[in-house]
């Protein structure tokens, strides 16, 4: 499969693939982040016959449901794939103010700017957890950012 | 100053402003051309003369003037302009001499002179940059496979800005060869080192104006940003290379997070402002001057619609784009609107020509409100002539 990617200037980036099917699919993302689906015409191979406006949250579902879970398997190779960029794995530790709390209370992405992407408990990987989701002292979180981002995201669940 | 009469006066335009603003929306076409014709009607000569908020609206078309140039630079990343000036120059050298010509043809077929020429030149050749994104985003193709042709050529525009008004400046202060040469020449090697300190220090220059660890909030953002571009554009006008320039450069050299908030936190008062410039040279216009120029500025509209299709049409088939995306390409590209204002209000100010002001105002009313509806109309007249020609084929085939 070959995935083409055109910058967009002053608006963001295009990936678009053939699919097997012989249809055309891609993603318009925005540089505010607001992502686009676009599928092309099967006529006028140029055109998009349905372009689908979706906010963040909505492209995270939508990512989720076609299969987010790859997320996990491609974190191990993130380090070697953008310099600047680590993933970190924190672990609630009893006593943390966020043992009991869902996800959601953290604003972690607001506050720290890294991204939480996954959670470990039990040895089991939930990719893309929602808000809602309780943590419990033992989990294991991995956050996304840089290297002063993850650490902020550390101290947040160390102190609050 | 009375205090009273301008706010009446201000508070009056801008609300109609606001009204024809919604107009222009029903209708679904871009609300420039209703703006100029605000303009008119507020104008000496026309239905309701202003008087006492004239000296505010002055200065605020300059602001204006400076936060449109601003969130033009800040549209676009320095790299890209280096992407766009590397992969695309032929093109950009096609779009500007072949949009160029119509302008200069057109004041010299009116007996204008040479100063004229290169002014009207500008005029026709810059696309509006901001009702094309409106009308892409609109017509939902920004997602097309031609829509990179057409930006990348909004982008070569906006770097050739950055060349021609510093120029344009010098050549209406009637400055001496050597002079407009030493202007030309400070405005060159300041465009390279901001585009070289964009590309090495975009992080550094961008904490200038925005902290994101220190002020979460983007009151600091805005007055930071706008006092710098305003600290510059001055600069820039007392060196005479024109505060546009000064402007276009601050909104260069900032870039990344920094630029896409930053450009959310200007709009509101980029439009308001931008408004404001379209009133002023709408006043500065004589509406009975309008109907003279009329047959000329439509003339010329044609040309520009002629040569912008082209342009659009022949870089979208070097890209390789099929038949349908090449005209779609071109009709996009259509539209003039607020650079082509700025460029004719620079002359008006200096007085190049006494109707060069309403020639500019009425190509640019034509072309803001042709441009969107070409690129909505493009796509049924282009089927409906392959489909009259592919008929010819099968008759001629069949006979």
């Amino acid at each position: 499969m070959d995935v083409e990617e055109t910058t967009l200037p002053g608006i963001g980036l295009r990936h678009d693939f053939r699919t097997r099917s012989g249809r055309r699919v891609g993603v318009v993302s925005h540089h505010g982040g607001r992502r686009e689906l676009v599928i092309y015409d099967t006529d006028d191979m140029d055109t998009c016959s349905e372009s689908i406006p979706l906010t963040a949250e909505e492209s995270d579902a939508l990512a989720e449901l076609l299969g987010a879970p790859h997320i996990v398997e491609r974190l191990n190779n993130l380090g070697k794939a953008f310099a600047g960029i680590v993933g970190e794995q924190i672990k609630i530790t009893p006593g943390s103010p966020y043992d009991g709390q869902p996800l959601g209370e953290t604003h972690a992405r607001t506050r720290t700017g890294a991204s939480i992407v996954a959670v470990v408990r039990d040895q089991q990987v939930i990719a893309s957890p929602r808000p809602d989701f309780g943590f419990v002292a033992g989990d294991v979180v991995v956050v996304v950012g840089t290297p002063e981002n993850t650490a902020a995201v550390a101290e947040l669940f160390r102190v609050g | 100053m009375d205090i009273a009469a301008t706010f009446l006066e201000l508070g009056a335009v801008l609300f109609t402003l606001g009204l024809l603003g919604h107009c222009a929306t029903i209708v679904g076409i871009s609300p420039i051309p209703f703006y100029l014709l605000g303009g008119l009607a507020f104008g000496h000569g026309g239905l309701f003369p202003l008087g006492a908020s004239e000296e505010f609206i002055e200065v605020g078309a300059e602001i204006g003037v400076v936060l449109l140039l601003l969130t033009l630079g800040l549209e676009y990343t320095a790299q890209e302009l280096i992407d766009g000036l590397r992969r695309q120059a032929p093109t950009g050298a096609l779009d500007l001499t072949l949009n160029a010509l119509p302008g200069v043809a057109a004041a010299f077929l009116l007996g204008w002179g040479p100063l004229a020429a290169v002014v009207l030149g500008g005029v026709t050749a810059i696309s509006s940059s901001g009702i094309i994104a409106k009308v892409l985003t609109d017509l939902g193709r920004v997602g097309n496979r031609e829509t990179p042709v057409v930006l990348s050529v909004l982008v070569l525009e906006d770097l050739a800005m950055a060349v021609y008004l510093p120029i344009l400046t010098a050549l209406l202060a009637h400055q001496t060869l050597a002079q407009g040469s030493v202007t030309l020449l400070v405005a060159l090697a300041a465009l390279v080192c901001v585009l070289v300190l964009a590309l090495r220090y975009g992080r550094q220059v961008s904490r200038l104006v925005h902290n994101p660890n220190a002020d979460p909030n983007s009151e600091i953002l805005l007055l930071r940003l706008m006092g710098l571009a305003l600290l510059v554009a001055g600069a820039a006008q007392q060196v005479r290379v024109s505060a546009a320039v000064g402007a276009f450069l601050v909104g260069i050299a900032v870039s990344g997070p920094v630029a896409e908030g930053a450009r959310e936190v200007l709009t509101p008062l980029r439009d308001l402002f931008a408004a404001v410039f379209f009133v002023f040279f709408g006043l500065q216009t004589e509406p009975s001057e309008i109907p003279p120029v009329f047959l000329p500025a439509l003339l010329l509209a044609l040309a520009g619609v002629a040569t912008k299709v082209f342009t659009g049409w022949w870089a979208a088939r070097k890209a390789g784009i099929g038949t349908m995306g090449r005209y779609r390409a071109g009709a996009a590209l259509v539209a003039r609107g607020e650079f082509s204002i700025v460029i004719a209000g620079l002359a008006v100010v200096a007085d190049v020509e006494p109707k060069l002001g309403a020639f500019a105002a009425c190509y640019v009313l034509i072309m803001a409100i042709v441009g969107p509806l070409a690129a909505r109309v493009v796509e049924p007249i282009v089927r409906k002539i392959t489909r009259r020609s592919r008929r010819k084929t099968v008759t001629s085939l069949s006979a």
